[in-house]
């Protein structure tokens, strides 16, 4: 009799997680566990730690205490192993000279996609934006810039998308081409993290939904769940943060 | 506090020693007494900045602050007594050589440390993160011990290929007991002061560290 | 969909053209630079009194000292590009070595720094009423030695830098005293060159070059990851 396959390395594994700036807790101990497909939603006052956890996450910082792996793996270490992994940020982590079309075309590179240009125009048809392609970005507006920002993110079709306060300057059609994006790649299997204000848009999508402060997760719950309420859960939120945690 | 106090202390007695009762040398007069300084202060020089290069390699590969600050520490008092050194040099040669400066590969070297350990101290200040200012310092102090034989190298093959102005350099005179007693002593109080002297400054520096606004 | 992540050479290569687009797409960093490697040409020219050196001695001089300046201008703006929407996160993140990137900065910076030299070299034979092939040969072969050393150590300084609060006059402060060996035998090796002197007073001057260009090259692209790292 054979033993079972193991079960697959969870897509984002965080035990204990803490990042210190100096003497700044940015994130004072963290455990998160998502699985394939999953979404969560995380909710917090300015100043919480969720960008700071995401920016963990994707690689970006060493973890002062703690570890955190994406299937399995320390993203910060293996470059390979950033390939399935796509960020959206508070910058546009764009090019400000070059075009909406070479930004996200050196992107689909850096990512070997054997059609970059092709990737990279059907990454800003997505969003909506595709008409502006030849532009310089430093001409474009700011919900413009978010969307092909959000493009570049997605071209490489990633299976972890974390995204920080991504409908931040997006017009409704840009939200609403965002909001599609999402639930596309969702319908392929893909692991979300969402940061937002928006408790509505965020929880739309969410499987679980946390709510940091201080560094810490104050609440975390799986949406689906029978007792989760959402407009509950959005009074509660509001309570929370306006009285301090 | 008190290594300090007695560093001082020893100092003071070695020049003391240095201008009452140490023989006035034959050949170089008086003014050879600042060898007593002059030696020493760039071999305390070197203590230091071999300190800065440990530490900093020790920073990069274990992350820990106390490496850091030990370097920084070092580094000052390293700029203390290199720029002791060039300015006892110039003095010393003056009535010796005939000539303030030289470019012998020695002296050049040592320009070369003061403006290396200046930028280090200049690359701190002008960082506020602390963790990259420990790592950046730490990359430059690293580059910084492989660019020196390269300095060397360059320098010592310009001047055997250039003729340089002849200076009157007398031969470094074996030393009778008494000089050597009391360059012994400068050289032993002199290193003395210069562990002191990073001791306090890394008090010093622990103090800012703890009392630091997050 | 796994796709496959570019190799180290490659990638470097992919930051490079970024580079390089980026550049040609602005022009002014280049046009600045050019202009103030001439002007410093000229300046050198007035400072001179022709009657006590003879221009074969001077002009590698003025050359490697206006190279050395003007190459700091370009190599500044670097990593500017990378910080002002933190396109640089984009990189980190992607399935590419870190060293990669050191390393397609540091290919577009000498092309850049090349480019340059184009024009400048010429230049100077004809100001200084230099042999022009003999310039064009001595002082080409030389300048590519001493590129290579320029950039490899300037790229990871203007890394560095970027980052600080002084960045235009701490760039120079970090990197002159490194640029000094490389000066110097570019100097000494290109006015032996000039006069045909034997190449066996040249060789010296070069192997200092190739080695200066071999450890800082390995040691810039070691290091560089420490200045990325949070």
């Amino acid at each position: 009799m054979t033993a079972p396959p193991p079960a697959p390395a969870p897509v984002v594994h965080a035990t204990l997680l803490a990042k210190r700036f100096g003497t700044r807790v940015a994130v004072a101990g963290v455990d998160l566990t998502l699985n394939a497909g999953e979404c969560l939603a995380l909710f917090g006052p300015n100043g919480a730690g969720k960008t700071t956890l995401l920016r963990l996450v994707a690689g970006l910082l060493r973890p002062s205490a703690g570890s955190v792996q994406v299937r399995g793996v320390d993203v910060r270490r293996d470059a390979h192993a950033r390939s399935s992994v796509g960020l959206i940020s508070h910058h546009s982590m764009l090019y400000a000279p070059l075009t909406a079309l070479e930004n996200v075309e050196f992107t689909a590179r850096l990512y070997g996609l054997a059609d970059p240009r092709g990737a990279a125009r059907r990454a800003l048809e997505s969003m909506r934006v595709v008409d502006r392609a030849a532009v310089p970005v430093r001409t474009l507006s700011r919900g413009l810039q978010q969307r092909v920002s959000i493009a570049r993110a997605i071209v490489h079709d990633p299976t972890l998308v974390l995204l920080d306060e991504p409908y931040s300057g997006l017009d409704e059609a840009g939200a609403a081409a965002l909001t599609s994006l999402l639930q596309a790649l969702r319908g392929r299997g893909a692991t979300l993290v969402v940061v937002t204000h928006n408790v509505s848009e965020g929880l739309a999508l969410a499987t679980h939904a946390a709510i940091m402060t201080g560094g810490r997760f104050a609440r975390f719950e799986q949406r689906d769940a029978r007792a989760f309420d959402a407009q509950r859960y959005a009074a509660e939120y509001r309570e929370l943060v306006r009285h301090g945690a | 506090m008190k290594l300090l106090a007695v560093a001082i202390a020893a100092v003071l007695a070695a020049i003391v020693r240095i201008m009452f009762f140490t023989p006035i040398e034959l050949l170089q007069g008086a003014a050879q007494k600042i060898y007593y300084i002059h030696v020493p202060a760039i071999l305390s020089a070197y203590l230091a900045l071999g300190i800065v290069a440990l530490m900093s390699i020790v920073y990069l590969w274990l992350h820990d602050e106390r490496a850091d600050r030990l370097a920084e520490s070092a580094g000052e008092v390293a700029l203390l007594f290199t720029t002791v050194t060039l300015s006892t040099g110039p003095i010393w040669a003056k009535p010796i050589w005939g000539t303030w400066w030289t470019w012998d590969a020695r002296l050049t070297l040592t320009l070369f440390l003061w403006f290396v350990t200046a930028a280090y101290l200049v690359l701190r200040g002008a960082i506020d993160d602390p963790i990259m200012r420990g790592r950046y310092s730490a990359v430059l102090a690293v580059l910084a011990v492989l660019l020196i034989p390269f300095i060397h190298l360059s320098v010592y093959l310009f001047r055997t290929l250039h003729p340089m102005p002849i200076v009157l350099k007398p031969d470094r005179p074996s030393l009778p007991v008494e000089m050597l007693t009391t360059f012994l002593l400068s050289l032993g109080a002199f290193l003395v002061f210069c562990v002191a002297l990073i001791r306090a400054r890394y008090r010093l520096a622990l103090l800012r560290d703890a009392t630091a606004v997050p | 969909m796994v796709p496959n992540a570019p190799g180290f050479l490659a990638a470097s290569w992919i930051v490079a053209r970024k580079d390089l687009a980026i550049e040609l797409r602005t022009r002014s960093a280049f046009l600045s630079v050019v202009m103030f490697a001439l002007l410093g040409l000229v300046i050198f020219f007035f400072a001179w009194d022709p009657t006590a050196v003879s221009s074969l001695d001077l002009a590698p001089g003025v050359l490697w000292v206006t190279f050395t300046f003007a190459g700091l201008l370009g190599l500044h703006r670097s990593f500017g590009i990378e910080l002002e929407d933190r396109a640089i996160d984009a990189l980190l993140v992607a399935p590419i070595e870190r060293e990669s990137i050191y390393a397609g900065k540091a290919i577009a910076n000498a092309i850049f720094v090349s480019a340059v030299l184009v024009i400048a070299v010429p230049a100077l034979a004809l100001f200084y009423n230099l042999p022009l092939g003999r310039a064009i040969v001595a002082l080409g072969v030389v300048a590519v030695l001493a590129a290579i050393g320029l950039v490899a150590i300037g790229t990871l300084f203007s890394a560095m830098a970027v980052n600080t609060r002084m960045a235009e006059l701490l760039l120079p402060m970090l990197s002159l005293p490194f640029f000094v060996p490389i000066v110097l035998s570019s100097a000494q090796a290109s006015t032996r060159l000039l006069a045909n002197r034997p190449f066996g007073e040249v060789l010296p001057w070069l192997k200092i070059l190739v080695g200066f260009d071999i450890v800082f090259a390995v040691a810039c692209t070691v290091a560089f990851p420490h200045t990325l790292e949070e």
